[in-house]
């Protein structure tokens, strides 16, 4: 049942990002060029997906899920230089390409050469990740 | 859309609409969270087939980047993402929403070193 919904909203995430622009990488790219030709109508797009998910966070907090299952952890509030050099990565990521996770994985439904070794590439550096931690894991012991 | 999809997700199961997590989560299989995260990223690669064959102007017919820039910007998101916890849909949209100290200081980082590289490549590299 819950891969069923985590299936449906997939598809309608998909959806989202593809009527909304997105999925787009020019469109994003404009966006992001805040001191050029700015497009700003992205904006609008987390300015309206945000509140969304805050209603329901706030209304539903401490309460389990519908399908069961624990109730989700609180937000995490602690502040690290690893979540914020990784942040930073991967907006210059972003910034190159106009392609973030959640688009990439639209853009297989057209598949292009490019689109595909974006994703590629973006798999091989979540496990290049994976190495480079567990050596941090083995060197560091907490 | 997306804010009803991951405020669905949330509503449902209790999970959070991670694009990064659940695609890592897909490729290690680790932390018992498997199916819902092949799910979630099956379900995106889905809409993106059905957008492609009933809406296809959402999607780009070939990406503008060149190969080695877009081989470059995948490795970076793929880590960064990692590293940082979260994507722009993990931080950006359920992190912000939950008011997390945590997501909104990730999403000024990355948000900032976008807009920074556009800028330099748009006005310094490639003026």
């Amino acid at each position: 049942m819950k891969a069923a919904a985590a299936l449906m909203f997939g598809v309608l995430f998909a959806w989202g990002l593809g009527i909304s622009g997105m999925s787009r990488p020019e469109v994003v790219l404009g966006f992001l060029d805040i001191l050029g030709d700015w497009n700003p109508a992205l904006m609008f797009v987390m300015g309206s997906a945000v509140p969304i998910y805050m209603a329901v966070w706030f209304a539903r907090s401490g309460k389990r899920p519908l399908l069961g299952g624990p109730a989700p952890r609180g937000a995490r509030h602690d502040l690290d230089t690893r979540m914020f050099v990784g942040a930073a990565l991967f907006g210059i990521g972003w910034g190159l390409c106009g392609i973030c996770p959640g688009p990439a994985l639209t853009l297989l439904g057209r598949p292009s050469a490019g689109g595909l070794l974006f994703v590629a590439c973006m798999l091989c550096g979540m496990l290049l990740y994976r190495v480079v931690d567990a050596r941090r894991a083995v060197a560091n012991p907490a | 859309m997306i804010g009803g999809a991951a405020a669905g997700l949330l509503l449902l199961t209790g999970k959070t609409a991670g694009v990064s997590g659940a695609l890592y989560g897909t490729v290690t299989g680790e932390r018992g969270e498997f199916p819902w995260q092949l799910a979630f990223v099956l379900g995106l690669v889905l809409g993106g087939v059905m957008m492609g064959q009933l809406m296809p102007q959402a999607l780009p017919a070939s990406v503008g980047s060149s190969l080695p820039l877009l081989g470059l910007g995948g490795l970076l998101v793929g880590f960064g993402a990692r590293l940082g916890g979260g994507c722009t849909s993990g931080h950006g949209v359920c992190g912000m929403g939950r008011l997390s100290r945590r997501s909104i200081v990730a999403t000024c980082s990355f948000m900032g070193a976008a807009m920074a590289t556009v800028y330099v490549a748009r006005n310094v590299v490639g003026a």
